[in-house]
């Protein structure tokens, strides 16, 4: 029996036998379509991260040059420096995350059981902020929350309601959330910046779950004693439990890398973590620290994603 | 475990269903008895569902109320009522064991023993051993098993059942019938059943009501509606009907009443002539015809049709008129046509059933989507 195994086996091998083209022709299809992807993927993906990793890696100066020296030193050198920024990143960008959350699932949930013409409208609504750079989007924010006739105070005036704009920014002030009772210029403004620039990202896969979402099985919930607080806790949270992973992280990982938000809306206390790479890579040109600091970032994300998504176990989200 | 609750029955009153283009349903009385198994039968569009919809609280009656027992429940919320249905696609919810789905509502009503019941009742429908698998890793059949386990746990006062069958085969649709009829026997609750399916009605229900356009066109047990039923839509959508155009020419006389069809002289029974109609249909089941002239009365005619199904052999025959009837013959030994013979069809007063001739003659003619 092993003998004619063997044998059966050996024949493919030998030279003098002739090939199967068919099958290995239909082999090559799928590497073939495949390629210009992977090509795309290697040559503007894996090519920069791994001079990225290089670079981080190197020492010396923009007039002499760097060498690549391994060292890993400036990785320490770089947490050590930068840790609150990170911090506040994660932190800033968290807080985002959980208001879009708070305001987009609503508006997901309206939005999707709405019918044909209204459904597509406010669609066109969601998405048509895209059609304006994201900078003049923030910085339109600017003059809306600026203390010396921004649009709200204005606003708020007009309505005999000024005091609401003085107001708020006492307690964000006593709140040590703004230094001087301005509300731009204070973390808050940075968060809610963060929050309105990446809400679409949020309501779009939020919306595809709950539009697929089938009535049908709410009115058996309905028809099975659960209360409509029920019905949702126990039907139709979990069931678009893979749009709300999606949609955090879909809002998540681009607001803790943002550099723009805070520059525009923030303080000098509330530097996020892309704004010193993107200073260390244009102003300073400490290219090895900004290097290892854009690293450390991604490592950092690609950890709190994956529990995350561990955590929440959504096999269905890719 | 037989008849724990005593159930109560569930009475609508001048219910009625208005849509926005449309009547669903005209306003109607029904009572369905309390342990009963009530089908309510009808082609699609009659308002049969609409009609459940609005017990289950799925839908508000726009007038008209809903009691079961002496409690009026047409103000309350679905979650509200102590009534559950099995749905059309069952409806189970994805992301849930098959043991959650069947222990939701007891959960739902804070049933300590949940769990046990929903295993007793995961063994009622015979899927014990799958209650730790998702529903979509059933078969449709143990699917909607899983959705009747789901309701039926809960023993609501009425339970729904909207053509729960209708997505299984054939072979696994009798299987479910018989399941069904079971289970309800066991429980002994009510259950109203949906279906446009007349044989799964007829085979069922202890009583059925037939539905058309939004009203009910008659209620009665399943032989009443199909010996005598109350009109051609009836006697249409209820299994075969040979309608004859005939019109009474004479007193009755010795328990029948004689009467003209196509110039010819036959006799209906007179009890089953309803008083003072004149122009009729006389109405016979294509069992209740025989070929050759045993019967009282006889008609002769050519046979266009044979077919042979096993028990029986089903004709068409060709009257002078026109008219093509069915017959259909027990495979009893007895002698068979072929086709374009000449035979005769016969059949004894007291076989047939009498509607007023104003009806039209093809309600509720099932046109076969088989």
């Amino acid at each position: 029996m092993a003998e004619a195994v063997a044998e059966s086996a050996l024949p493919t091998r030998s030279p003098g036998t002739p090939a199967r083209p068919r099958r290995r022709r239909a082999n090559w299809v799928p590497y073939a379509l495949l390629a210009p992807g992977l090509l795309w993927l290697i040559v503007f993906f894996v090519a920069p991260m791994v001079t990225t990793l290089s670079t981080s890696l190197q020492q010396g100066n923009v007039d002499d040059g760097y060498v690549l020296t391994g060292n890993v030193a400036v990785y320490w050198e770089a947490l050590q420096a930068y840790w609150p920024q990170l911090l506040r990143s994660l932190v800033y960008a968290g807080i985002a995350t959980l208001l879009s959350l708070a305001l987009g699932y609503p508006l997901a949930y309206f939005i999707a059981s709405r019918k044909g013409r209204a459904k597509n409208f406010l669609l066109v609504l969601v998405i048509a902020p895209f059609f304006t750079s994201f900078l003049i989007r923030t910085m339109a924010w600017q003059s809306i929350l600026s203390g010396e006739g921004g649009l709200l105070e204005k606003l708020l005036g007009w309505l005999h309601l000024g005091f609401l704009f003085d107001w708020f920014g006492n307690v964000l002030e006593f709140l040590h959330l703004s230094p001087n009772g301005q509300i731009l210029g204070s973390p808050w403004a940075v968060v809610w910046g963060l929050t309105y620039n990446f809400l679409p990202f949020m309501i779009l896969p939020l919306y595809t779950s709950l539009d697929r979402l089938d009535g049908r099985l709410l009115e058996a919930a309905g028809d099975l004693y659960a209360t409509p607080r029920e019905t949702f806790r126990y039907v139709t949270w979990p069931l678009s439990l893979p749009g709300v992973v999606s949609g955090t992280l879909l809002t998540f990982i681009p607001a803790a890398g943002d550099y723009i938000n805070s520059r525009l809306l923030g303080n000098t206390n509330t530097v996020m973590i892309g704004q010193v790479i993107d200073s260390q890579f244009l102003r300073v040109l400490d290219y090895p620290l900004a290097a290892a600091l854009s690293f450390i970032l991604l490592i950092l994300i690609l950890g709190m994603v994956t529990a995350y998504v561990r955590k929440a176990g959504t096999e269905e989200l890719v | 475990m037989a008849a724990v609750t005593t159930t109560e029955d569930l009475r609508l009153v001048g219910i009625s269903k208005e849509f926005e283009t449309f009547t669903a349903v005209h306003p109607m009385d029904l009572t369905v008895p309390g342990g009963s198994f009530f089908a309510l039968l009808g082609p699609s569009g009659c308002g049969k569902t609409t009609t459940l919809r609005m017990v289950a609280g799925l839908e508000a009656p726009t007038s008209g109320s809903i009691l079961i027992g002496d409690k009026d429940i047409t103000g309350s919320k679905a979650y509200q009522r102590n009534v559950n249905t099995v749905f059309q696609s069952y409806a189970l919810f994805p992301h849930m064991s098959v043991l959650d789905n069947v222990a939701f509502g007891l959960k739902r009503k804070g049933d300590r023993n949940a769990m046990a019941k929903a295993v007793e009742a995961l063994d009622l429908v015979q899927l014990g051993p799958v209650a730790k698998k998702k529903p979509s890793q059933l078969s449709g059949g143990m699917q909607q098993r899983v959705a009747l386990a789901r309701a039926v746990v809960n023993r609501p006062d009425v339970l729904l059942l909207d053509e729960p069958l209708g997505a299984l085969d054939l072979k696994l649709r009798r299987q479910m019938q018989i399941e069904l009829k079971r289970i309800q026997s066991e429980v002994g609750l009510t259950f109203i059943h949906v279906t446009h399916d007349q044989e799964e009605a007829m085979t069922m229900a202890d009583t059925i009501a037939v539905m058309n356009a939004g009203r009910v066109e008659q209620l009665g047990d399943p032989a009443t509606l199909y010996e005598r039923p109350a009109s051609t839509f009836v006697a249409n959508f209820l299994g075969q009907s040979n309608l004859i155009e005939a019109s009474v020419t004479g007193p009755p006389s010795g328990g029948v009443v004689p009467a003209r069809a196509h110039g010819q002289d036959v006799v209906v029974s007179a009890e089953l002539l309803p008083a003072g109609l004149k122009d009729i249909w006389i109405g016979v089941r294509p069992e209740k015809l025989r070929l050759g002239g045993g019967g009282r009365n006889k008609m002769a005619g050519l046979v266009t049709d044979a077919s042979f199904t096993g028990v029986a052999t089903q004709y068409l025959v060709r009257m002078p008129w026109g008219f093509e009837v069915m017959v259909v013959q027990q495979n009893d030994g007895s002698a068979r046509a072929c086709v374009g013979e000449n035979v005769t069809v016969s059949w004894d007063p007291g076989q047939e059933f009498v509607l007023d001739q104003n009806q039209a003659e093809d309600a509720g003619v099932v046109v076969d989507h088989g």
